[in-house]
């Protein structure tokens, strides 16, 4: 018996081999070995919200694919005069570029938060959030010009019907992700801040809340590609 | 929790994947800046598209440290998807191709644009 196990543990080492995987997977007991919970349920939940923004793009391939109207070109519909100068896609490649930095930052915040600097972690997440915001106070901008230019989830002036509705429903169920983002971050960089993390010894709870973040920019990445570049 | 690995890395690696992720978002926009058509434009949007995911997942989200066993159990269900879109993208050219015959509007290809 104590042969096996140690047969069992040589087998699994680090859990980066096929060694490792199985004798996880096979031991009877929880197969996410080393991984708090916390973390593995975040790693689920992110799965099955895969399979909703899967879902949602594989339905707008879909209508775009089946519809006989010109489908409305994203260039010209998202495309902004700033100064006398027509940009295309300016403010979506803004709101790219702002996505992208609170990632960055939120990465720095969970490595502050493992060397257990209470102060720059608060403060990093903080700003994390604040550039959710202001990604969110941008799409509002965006979806208030679609709405005066007259496109509905049922119709737009610009070609296809189905835009508006595939626009709506892709953009806004991710909006919905970021502030529902920006919310979740505020608590926890206010825990941060008390020293809650400090007092339990345990800063997993940031790391978590950045699994969350990165997936929003994430998601971000393919409705960029699919719905704005394509 | 003492057993638990902490996922703890140099910082270099996170600025280092960041200034890669600007210059690939940059990459994406140039692709439609530069007005770039069909094909050619396809495949630079899914290219950058994949490596931007991939570094995120990988380094932002510490994909790459953890074990096989989480890694697996997370990264091979999306694989469905792809059975999603073949068997949608199928069905959708059969629908588009009865909605010209059936409304008789522009014969001519007009494509998925």
């Amino acid at each position: 018996m104590a042969a096996d196990n140690a047969k069992a543990a040589e087998l699994a080492g680090d859990g980066s081999g096929w060694g490792g995987m199985t004798t996880d997977w096979a031991s009877d007991k929880d197969a996410f070995k080393q991984v708090p919970w916390g973390k593995a349920m975040m790693w689920v939940f992110l799965l099955s919200d895969t399979f909703i923004f899967g879902s949602f793009l594989t339905g707008y391939m879909s209508v775009r694919m089946t519809t006989t109207s010109q489908w409305p070109d994203p260039n010209e519909v998202f495309a902004l005069t700033i100064g006398g100068v027509t940009l295309p896609l300016i403010l979506i490649a803004i709101m790219t570029f702002i996505l992208i930095s609170s990632s960055g930052t939120m990465a720095m915040a969970v490595n502050f938060g493992y060397r257990r600097d209470k102060r720059k972690t608060a403060i990093l997440i903080v700003t994390t959030a604040l550039f959710g915001a202001s990604f969110v106070g941008m799409q509002a901008f965006e979806w208030t010009k679609l709405i005066s230019e007259g496109v509905r989830p049922w119709g737009n002036p610009f070609g296809a019907p189905q835009f508006g509705s595939t626009f709506f429903m892709i953009t806004g169920f991710h909006g919905l992700h970021v502030s529902i983002g920006v919310i979740y971050l505020l608590t926890i960089a206010r825990k941060v801040a008390r020293g809650d993390y400090d007092r339990s010894g345990d800063y997993q709870s940031v790391e978590i809340v950045g699994l969350y973040w990165h997936f929003v920019d994430l998601v971000w990445v393919f409705i960029f590609a699919f719905f704005y570049l394509w | 929790m003492a057993h638990d690995e902490v996922q703890q890395h140099p910082i270099g690696i996170y600025f280092a994947i960041w200034g890669l992720l600007f210059v690939l978002s940059a990459f994406s926009y140039l692709v439609d800046y530069l007005g770039f058509e069909s094909y050619t434009r396809w495949f630079l949007i899914l290219l950058f598209m994949f490596l931007k995911a991939g570094f995120i997942i990988a380094i932002f989200m510490h994909m790459r440290w953890e074990r096989l066993a989480l890694r697996c159990a997370i990264l091979v269900p999306p694989g469905a998807l792809l059975v999603l879109v073949a068997l949608m993208a199928i069905e959708s050219d059969f629908t588009e191709n009865i909605r010209f015959d059936v409304f008789g509007t522009p014969a001519a290809p007009v494509g998925h644009e």
